[in-house]
C-alpha cells in the first residue's frame, strides 16, 4: 500500500512533531559537524605537515572544540570605539544565518516510513522541499557575502576594509561561475527542487538500460566539467585556501575579522565551517546523487559530505594562496567562459538527445 | 599545471599516513642531547673544596662578562675563589670559560631547563654551581 504523506491539514500534530524533530536533528548535527570539523581540520592538516595536531585535551584531543568554545565564550567582548556598533554586532550573525538556512532545503535521506494508528506514513528526510531549492541556495550564498563586507566595513580598520572589498569582488565573480555550472545540472534534471534532482539521479546512467542497476545517473558522470567548476568556485565562495584572500593572514592580519574577539569571532569561525558543510552538502546533492548509495540513505549522504570536507581540508594543507590578479583572471577568463561553454554544449545535447 | 597540483596533493596525502609525524612530545619525551652540549655550568669539586684556583682566566676570556671571581687564601695557604658567581642572564653559553680553565675546574652540564621566576634566581653563586 502506498504510504500517506504527512500534511499540516490532515495530521497537524504528527506533522508538527515530525517537522520539529527534523529541524532539531538537522541543526544539531550541523553544529556538531561544525565543532568537530575544526578538530578534524587541525588534526588532518597537522598530520599532512608532519605535526600531531591537538593531543592534550581528552583522548587524541577530542575535547579541543569544546575547550576552544568555552575559551572564546568567556573572553572579553571588545567593540572598537570607532566601529559602527550595530553593523559590527550584526555582521557575524549575517554570515552564520544563511549558512544554516541553506541546510534546510537539502534532502539528507530517503523517505522515512512509519506506522501510526494503523496508517503507514512517510516523512521526507528534508526540512522543507522548496520547488526553487537551487535558487534558494544561490540566494543564501549571495547573502553570505554581506556578513563579510559588513564586518570589514564596520570595523573601521584598513585591513578589515581591504578584506571586505576583496571578498566582495571574489565572491561576486565566483558566484557567476558556480551559478552557471549549476544551470547545466537543472537543464538535465528539469527541476529546481533538490529532492527532484536527487530522484533524477537514480535513473540508469546516461539513460542506458543495459548497464547493471547500481550504475546510477549521478551528474558527476554526465557533467564532469560542471563538477570541477562548481568545486573550484565554491572553494572561492567559502573563502577556503587557495582562495582565502579576504582573511589572508600574511597580508591582512586576519582580514575582515581582525577587530573581532570573543563570541563574535567564534560566530565568524562557525560561519566558515557551516559554509563548508553547506557547500559539501550541495555538492553531494547536485553531483554525487545525494543520499543515493549502498548504505542507509543518511549514511551515504554524511559519507559524501565528509569526503567533500576532507578534500577541502586536503587542499588547504597543500596549496598556497593565489595572488589577487590571478584570482580575478581565473574567475573571469577561465571559469566563466568554461561554464558558459558547458551550458551551451549541454543545451545542444539536451536538444539533440531528449 | 594539473600534474604539479596532483603531485602536491600526493605529497600531503603521503604524509597523512601513520608514522610520518616528526613531533617530539616534549615534556613527556625528550630528544637525546649531544655529548658536547653546553648547558648550565658546574664547578668541579675535589674532596674538601672546589677545584678552582681563582686564576681569573675565565672572567678574562668571558665575552659576555658574566663571571665574577674574587680570590682569597685559605688556611693551608692555597689560593681559592672566595666568590664565584655566574650571571646566567648575561651568559651566552659559549663555553670559553671551560676551554680557558687550566685545571678543568669548570664544565658544562646537560641541564637546559633554566627558566625561573625572579631575576636574583639567575645569579648562580659558588654553592649552587658546585651542586649543579
Amino acid at each position: 500500500m502506498t504510504p500517506e504523506v504527512l500534511t499540516l491539514s490532515n495530521t497537524p500534530l504528527l506533522y508538527t512533531a515530525a517537522m520539529l524533530v527534523k529541524v532539531v536533528v538537522a541543526f544539531v548535527v550541523t553544529l556538531l559537524i561544525v565543532a568537530y570539523a575544526t578538530w578534524a581540520e587541525r588534526k588532518i592538516i597537522g598530520r599532512m605537515q608532519t605535526r600531531c595536531g591537538p593531543t592534550m585535551t581528552g583522548y587524541k584531543g577530542l575535547l579541543q572544540p569544546i575547550a576552544d568554545g568555552l575559551k572564546l565564550f568567556f573572553k572579553e567582548d571588545i567593540i572598537p570605539a570607532q566601529a559602527h556598533w550595530f553593523a559590527f554586532i550584526i555582521a557575524p550573525m549575517m554570515i552564520l544565518a544563511p549558512a544554516f538556512i541553506s541546510i534546510s532545503v537539502i534532502p539528507f535521506g530517503s523517505d522515512y516510513q512509519f506506522t501510526y494508528d494503523g496508517i503507514l506514513y512517510s516523512v521526507p528526510l528534508q526540512v522543507t522541499d522548496l520547488n526553487i531549492g537551487v535558487l534558494f541556495i544561490m540566494a543564501m550564498a549571495g547573502l553570505g557575502v554581506y556578513g563579510i563586507v559588513l564586518g570589514g566595513l564596520a570595523s573601521n580598520n584598513k585591513y578589515s576594509l581591504i578584506g571586505g572589498i576583496r571578498s566582495t569582488a571574489q565572491m561576486v565573480s565566483y558566484e557567476l561561475a558556480a551559478g552557471l555550472s549549476i544551470i547545466a545540472i537543472f537543464m538535465l534534471s528539469e527541476t529546481l527542487s533538490l529532492r527532484g534532482i536527487v530522484s533524477a539521479q537514480q535513473l540508469p546512467l546516461w539513460g542506458l538500460e543495459f548497464l547493471p542497476s547500481w550504475f546510477h545517473n549521478w551528474y558527476i558522470f554526465t557533467q564532469p566539467l560542471a563538477f570541477g567548476l562548481f568545486f573550484i568556485s565554491s572553494l572561492a565562495e567559502i573563502n577556503r585556501t587557495p582562495f582565502d584572500l579576504p582573511e589572508a593572514e600574511t597580508e591582512l592580519v586576519s582580514g575582515f575579522c581582525t577587530e573581532y574577539s570573543s563570541m563574535k569571532y567564534a560566530l565568524f569561525f562557525m560561519g566558515e565551517y557551516a559554509n563548508m558543510i553547506t557547500i559539501s552538502a550541495i555538492g553531494a546533492t547536485l553531483f554525487l546523487g545525494g543520499w543515493d548509495g549502498p548504505f542507509f540513505s543518511w549514511m551515504n549522504f554524511l559519507f559524501k559530505v565528509f569526503a567533500f570536507m576532507f578534500v577541502f581540508i586536503w587542499i588547504r594543507a597543500t596549496f598556497p594562496r593565489l595572488r589577487y590578479d590571478q584570482l580575478m583572471f581565473l574567475g573571469w577568463k577561465i571559469m566563466l567562459p568554461l561554464a558558459l561553454a558547458n551550458v551551451l554544449v549541454t543545451g545542444f545535447a539536451v536538444l539533440l538527445w531528449q | 599545471m594539473f600534474k604539479e597540483l596532483a603531485k602536491g596533493l600526493g605529497i600531503t596525502l603521503k604524509h597523512l599516513l601513520p608514522g610520518n609525524t616528526t613531533t617530539v612530545q616534549y615534556p613527556k619525551e625528550r630528544l637525546e642531547i649531544a655529548p658536547r652540549f653546553r648547558g648550565l655550568h658546574r664547578l668541579v669539586p675535589t674532596q674538601h673544596r672546589e677545584k678552582c684556583v681563582a686564576c681569573y682566566l675565565c672572567p678574562t676570556v668571558c665575552p659576555a662578562k658574566c663571571i665574577t671571581v674574587e680570590s682569597a687564601e685559605n688556611e693551608e695557604g692555597e689560593k681559592y675563589p672566595r666568590v664565584y658567581e655566574i650571571d646566567l642572564l648575561r651568559c651566552i653559553f659559549c663555553g670559553y670559560c671551560v676551554e680557558a680553565c687550566p685545571v678543568e675546574a669548570i664544565e658544562m652540564t646537560a641541564a637546559y631547563e633554566l627558566a625561573d621566576f625572579k631575576r636574583e634566581d639567575f645569579n648562580f653563586d659558588k654553592e649552587r654551581l658546585l651542586k649543579s
